[in-house]
């Protein structure tokens, strides 16, 4: 009996994770070498690449300052009542909660060009939806609790008591931050970083819809695929499938070697 | 530095934690708030430190008022009760943080760093991280790095309640002669009474946000002015009626009177070794406790239970032992004033002059 539940946990884990990751990889190297290099030096597979790489970029830039700020407002300002901070601590998780293709479009209903919004941006010339501003504005919403969620139990544990006895050593605000808060949360940070790049690095659904996927121009590596697949070009989806798989594992690496660090410190 | 508090108020939504209170303190005292838990007195101190803000008050220091400071610039030193060190600076860096803060050159830094070392003992340890010293090091280390920006006045919250006994004692006298040492105006927060009547130079009572009474641990001990100052200082019995012990008849003036009794305010023995014999009434010695250096007995007089320590020197008593009892004083207090009163038939009532 035992050797049955053995048998088939293993069955599970075969076909969920290394059947599918296997097939994806002789996919990508059916037609040998050139054909995987060849997919990946398309055009349209560089373009996509490189805007999925900024997107990347910027996001994981901005939803570690506001992510941290978020997480200090929410645990330590006395000057939020506490109904307001419970409620923002609840809307804090709302993407994942909802689905990232609903996040995408509440983003185009706001800020598309037929909304009163959409429409101010667009007259003073910038372009939100169905271009980079929309698409790393979708990816911010997706992957806003990953910081904050990270940090916030940190700060909690750690008390304020660290930071009121450097206020009365004289230290401002500032000093406190880097001195005193920063060397307990900055592995919470690592890993809030790693897991936003992991998840920017991903995200399909909100950004298909707020970018409208147009190649050249607002395609992403992860909607390439897609469009590849529909367009029945496997070796193609495979080989930068490959690549961002490849990305994702590295980043697992990563952070098992920072938690390894971590226990060290 | 003198410090005076003016008319504080302090609410957290419903809860009116300090309520009115004003009281001054003298340039170089130490001084000890004390009360039971919960009772505002640490808010007292975080409002002196400028940590809290206050509803309505003042607080004033060398003449100034400090409301508005926040407390970057107060010039206080804070000792908290978890000692709040920094858990990722070795003790030298600990210590040496508020001076890095204020700039100081790496020279005076030094100095100052291992003066400070050399006045709490840590010599050796500066190398360490808080989490690889005792309870009583760490203590020490807050301490140090409280007084490092030589502050004008040092606020310690409960600083001995996170060590364990027999070093807490070792520690209160080391802190004592430590602030003796360095002369500096000190206030700290306990609900231990032994440590503020043998720390502090003052006591303040702080009960359900209120200054009870303020004064030297032995005004407080001999002269309590409100029933909770009596009950919570030392200890007591409570006798409900207190005109039904002998010698206080009539306590109050009719009123019904309560009284408090201390256990040296009252005398056992056997009725010739008293010398006023007529005021001693009988009562039953229901148990004894060994207390290690004398015995607690506790007599029964008159339906009411009394408690009181006997040398060891003395004959030893017996429980159901027939024993006669003498109550020298009483604290007495009822609905309007308290106060003390001697028995009055201690005084003989027909004095022979020879």
């Amino acid at each position: 009996m035992r050797r049955l539940w053995i048998t088939l946990t293993y069955l599970v884990f075969f076909l969920l994770i290394a059947a599918p990751l296997g097939k994806m990889t002789i996919g990508a190297f059916s037609e040998g070498w050139g054909g995987f290099w060849n997919a990946l030096t398309r055009p349209e597979a560089l373009h996509a690449l490189m805007m999925t790489g900024f997107v990347v970029v910027v996001v994981t830039l901005l939803n570690t300052l506001f992510g941290i700020m978020m997480a200090l407002y929410l645990v330590r300002a006395n000057w939020l009542g506490r109904r307001l901070k419970s409620l923002l601590n609840s809307i804090v998780d709302l993407p994942y909660a909802v689905s990232p293709v609903i996040g995408g479009l509440m983003i185009v209903l706001l800020l598309g060009p037929d909304s009163a919004l959409g429409a101010l941006f667009e007259q003073i010339g910038v372009k939100i939806v169905y271009a980079f501003p929309g698409m790393v504005i979708a990816t911010l919403f997706v992957t806003f609790p990953l910081m904050v969620r990270e940090v916030m139990p940190v700060l909690q544990e750690i008390g304020s008591q660290q930071e009121e006895a450097a206020s009365t050593l004289g230290a401002y605000g500032w000093t406190t931050f880097w001195k005193v808060t920063w060397p307990s949360i900055r592995w919470a940070v690592i890993y809030g970083v790693i897991l936003t790049v992991a998840r920017s690095l991903g995200e399909f659904g909100a950004v298909l819809v707020v970018s409208g996927n147009i190649m050249n121009k607002t395609q992403t590596a992860t909607t390439l695929v897609y469009q590849d697949v529909e367009n029945f070009n496997v070796t193609a989806a495979g080989g930068i499938a490959l690549v961002l798989a490849a990305f994702s594992a590295g980043l697992l690496l990563l952070m098992e070697w920072s938690k390894r660090r971590k226990g060290v410190h | 530095m003198h410090v005076e508090v003016r008319g504080l108020n302090k609410h957290f939504g419903d809860f009116h934690a300090v309520k009115d209170v004003n009281f001054g303190i003298t340039k170089g005292h130490l001084i000890g708030l004390l009360g039971p838990s919960g009772g505002g007195k640490t808010s007292i101190l975080r409002m002196l430190a400028g940590l809290e803000t206050p509803d309505s008050g003042e607080i004033i220091f060398h003449g100034k008022t400090v409301n508005n400071l926040p407390p970057q610039e107060r010039e206080i030193g804070f000792v908290f009760q978890n000692y709040a060190l920094f858990k990722h600076m070795t003790v030298f860096e600990n210590i040496a943080f508020g001076l890095k803060v204020k700039k100081s050159s790496k020279n005076a830094i030094r100095d100052r760093v291992a003066e400070l070392v050399e006045l709490t003992g840590l010599k050796g340890f500066e190398k360490r991280y808080p989490h690889q010293l005792s309870g009583g090091q760490r203590q020490r280390v807050a301490f140090a790095r409280a007084l490092a920006p030589e502050p004008q006045l040092l606020l310690l919250d409960e600083p001995f309640a996170a060590i364990d006994a027999k070093i807490r004692q070792e520690l209160r006298s080391w802190l004592r002669e430590l602030i003796e040492r360095v002369g500096i105006t000190s206030i700290f927060v306990t609900h231990d009474q032994d440590e503020a009547i043998e720390v502090a130079d003052e006591i303040m009572i702080i009960n359900q946000g209120r200054l009870e009474q303020k004064g030297t641990p032995w005004d407080i001990y001999k002269e309590p002015k409100t029933p909770f100052v009596a009950t919570f200082i030392g200890e007591s019995t409570l006798i409900e009626s207190a005109s039904e012990l002998k010698g206080f008849k009539g306590a109050g003036g009719g009123k019904l009177t309560k009284a408090l009794i201390r256990p040296e305010y009252i005398e056992v023995g056997h009725l010739h070794e008293f010398k006023m014999a007529s005021a001693t009434e009988q009562g039953i010695v229901k148990h004894l406790h060994f207390r290690g250096s004398e015995w607690l007995v506790e007599v029964e007089v008159n339906g009411h239970k009394l408690v009181t320590y006997r040398s060891l020197e003395k004959e030893t008593l017996t429980p159901g032992q027939k024993i006669s009892v003498l109550v020298h004083r009483a604290y007495l207090f009822n609905d309007e004033h308290s106060w003390i009163q001697e028995n009055g038939l201690k005084e003989d009532p027909m004095p022979v002059f020879i």
